[in-house]
């Protein structure tokens, strides 16, 4: 085959060749989108917005990594990362619109702060702001990703098939990011004295936000056989940091209890103040020009 | 100052059956990372796709014939594919 | 001898065949090809900048997925066309260093600000639009491994023009407020557009030996038609003006005649006097900069495992 010729394949008229994406829209094809009956449909679409908001916020704050990582093939991989959870968001803001009857733009771009139900972990600034580093946002995505990979691997089971198929669709995923993180962690751990440094740094930073990824929610009690009790997912999770740690040479934080505002944590709709900059930044087009198509 | 990764030359296996072809180059720390890279990079993390890296240096090479074929990127997401993006048949050139 | 290997050289080029890496090629072709493919990755890298800008602010989540694996894409590119500098014996670090010291260029447009999302739809329209009349050529450039980087390059680079047009379409079915939007961008970025294929040949130093090694392949006033004739009809179906009022179609020509750009913004531009050029290389240089302790740090990690035999 000549040269010419492979271009011209490439950029001729064989578009056709180049449409069996699985994208968002049909990832989920010949899953029964019907709520079962014996679902507490309420319930059920706080618990997506919950898993979808961990998603959206987190995709958020790893996108603005992009023209900013350390080295051209991190940008590629960070990006992946963000466009996993961003595609993970939208197909969880999708099933709780199924029961609010919403779209996932009203959702993601309409709701108030206090409506948001990610966790602290997700919004905080861990870099390229003044937040953190590199190493912050390693950390950062070590404890955001073996967290979401042991709750997915549970989620598999959920007796609501959507959330069960998005579970089986995001494993894959939340893995490599598990793995990425890790990769990194062990490097950094193990790297300069300076890169020890900066990494057990972010560990620090980021631990106080980790009790709170295993406090129950009044929610999951209304889902049982749906959802995943997210104290149920503590030991793996420290068994996974613990392996890695040891890897890295890094030292476990002391654990620290969940700040709480009259009882009340992300998933009430209670943040840090980064959330509010976060949001005004997320929504502010789409709010200024309403009836706007895009 | 700035301190350089090796080159990784990357190899790879579309599907079974076929051969590893070369696909083009990286940075990398090591060979673990440089997998992982080739994987972001060279197949957008395309499941079912074999890949070898090979450190640059580590070539012995004769004279070149070296044709690498292009690699097209994984179809994992639509929006990276034109079709994607519905255009009517009557706008030229696009 | 070297006369011979000049020769086999002279031969290959003209033959419409490649030149591959361990070839012998002249001192020139080594050094333009460097430069050129160099400026070219660099103009990827900082390209991130101007659309990445609208990443956190992208109306709709299915927009910010897109802008997103576009701007993915430019970080690719880049990297492909680095990689194709490497083949020549260039060093990947060398050429960062060179970029953030001001020591090579990247192109002008970049240098433009993105004010509102209609810029993202413009710049895949307009500016993508102009690179791949820039760089379709290219794909049959005499050296292979710049060649094969563009073929890559332009097969992403024609659908990011699709997406362009497509948010563009969309757009101008909104409202009116959309439409506005879509017209000033336009305006906005239809001269910086044109500049894109770089001086009018009459001033253009590079291109006689480059057209001859057949690393360049049209002239930059025939892009510039080519792209103008293309671009009118897309326009129209659009439902935007171009905002130069010498446009219109040329019978006898069998092309649209059009006014000029001015050259002396350009020329400003080029020297570092445009809105953008302080921020976008101070953006890059951060990064680089911030990164350093990271790459030392795997660099480190990695000697330690081969120390320890581990791998």
């Amino acid at each position: 085959m000549s040269f010419d010729n492979a271009y011209e394949s490439l950029l001729g008229h064989e578009d056709s060749h180049w449409a069996f994406g699985t994208g968002f829209s049909e990832s989920l094809v010949g899953v029964d989108r019907e709520i079962p009956s014996t679902v507490d449909a309420e319930a059920l679409a706080i618990y997506c917005l919950m898993l979808g908001d961990d998603a959206l916020i987190m995709s958020q704050r790893l996108a603005e990594w992009c023209s900013r990582a350390p080295e051209i093939e991190e940008d590629i991989a960070l990006a992946n990362i963000a466009l996993d959870l961003l595609g993970q968001a939208r197909l969880l803001l999708s099933r709780a619109g199924d029961v609010l009857g919403k779209d996932e733009d009203e959702l993601a771009f309409l709701r108030d702060e206090r409506g948001f139900r990610n966790v602290h972990l997700a919004e905080i600034d861990c870099g390229p702001g003044p937040g953190g580093d590199f190493g912050t946002t390693i950390a950062r995505l070590l404890v955001f990703s073996t967290w979401r990979l042991a709750l997915f691997s549970r989620l598999r089971g959920s007796a609501d098939p959507v959330l069960a198929a998005v579970a089986e669709k995001g494993l894959k995923e939340l893995a490599y990011h598990r793995d990425h993180a890790a990769q990194w962690a062990v490097r950094l751990g193990g790297g300069t004295e300076e890169s020890h440094r900066r990494m057990q740094a972010g560990l620090d930073r980021v631990w106080p936000f980790v009790s709170e990824l295993f406090l129950s929610h009044d929610v999951e009690s209304r889902l049982g056989g749906v959802a995943v009790p997210a104290a149920e997912l503590k030991s793996e999770v420290d068994g996974v940091l613990e392996a890695v740690f040891s890897a890295a040479g890094l030292t476990r934080p002391a654990d620290a209890p969940t700040p709480l505002v009259a009882g009340m944590a992300g998933r009430d709709g209670v943040h840090t103040e980064s959330m509010g900059y976060l949001l005004a930044e997320m929504q502010h087009l789409h709010r200024s020009l309403p009836g706007a198509t895009w | 100052m700035s301190t350089s990764w090796p080159l990784w030359e990357v190899f790879v296996r579309g599907k079974r059956g076929l051969n590893h072809v070369h696909v083009g180059s990286l940075h990398a720390p090591d060979a673990e990372m440089a997998l992982r890279n080739a994987r972001d990079v060279y197949t957008r993390r395309n499941e079912g796709v074999s890949i070898w890296v090979v450190k640059a240096d580590d070539i012995t090479a004769s004279s070149p014939d070296e044709k690498d074929p292009f690699f097209s990127p994984s179809g994992d997401k639509v929006y990276r594919h034109p079709t994607f993006y519905s255009i009517p048949e009557d706008v030229p050139h696009l | 001898m070297a006369d011979e290997l000049e020769l086999a050289f002279e031969r290959t080029v003209q033959a419409e065949a490649r030149i591959e890496p361990r070839d012998w090629m002249p001192d020139g072709y080594r050094k333009t090809l460097i430069r050129q493919i160099a400026q070219h990755a660099h103009s990827e890298i900082i390209g991130m900048q101007p659309e990445g800008n609208w990443i956190s602010r992208a109306p709709s989540l299915r927009r910010k997925a897109i802008l997103l694996a576009k701007v993915q894409d430019e970080a690719g590119h880049g990297l492909y066309l680095y990689s194709a500098t490497e083949t020549l014996g260039a060093d990947r670090a060398d050429l960062t260093d060179k970029l953030i010291e001001g020591r090579q260029k990247y192109s002008s447009i970049f240098n433009y600000p993105t004010l509102t999302f209609a810029d993202v739809g413009v710049i895949g329209w307009l500016v993508d639009g102009a690179a791949i009349c820039n760089q379709v050529p290219l794909c049959r450039t005499s050296y292979g491994p710049y060649a094969r980087a563009m073929i890559r390059v332009c097969k992403e680079e024609s659908f990011h023009q699709r997406q362009g047009y497509e948010l563009l379409m969309t757009m101008m079915r909104g409202t009116q407020a959309q439409r506005d939007m879509v017209q000033d961008s336009v305006n906005r970025w239809w001269w910086p557009s044109l500049m894109m294929f770089g001086p009018p040949d009459s001033e253009s130093s590079n291109t006689e030996q480059s057209m001859a090694w057949r690393i360049k392949r049209n002239t930059n006033d025939e892009l510039r038609q080519k792209f103008v004739d293309m671009t009118v009809p897309q326009a129209e179906k659009l439902g935007v003006t171009l905002p130069d009022p010498l446009l219109k179609w040329n019978e006898e020509r069998g092309h649209h005649d059009f006014g000029q750009p001015d050259w002396d913004e350009f020329w400003q531009v080029v020297k570092g006097n445009g809105v953008c050029n302080e921020q976008r290389l101070a953006h890059r240089r951060k990064a680089h900069e911030d990164g350093a302790w990271v790459r030392e740090a795997a660099e480190a990690y990695a000697a330690k495992q081969v120390k320890e035999g581990v791998a």
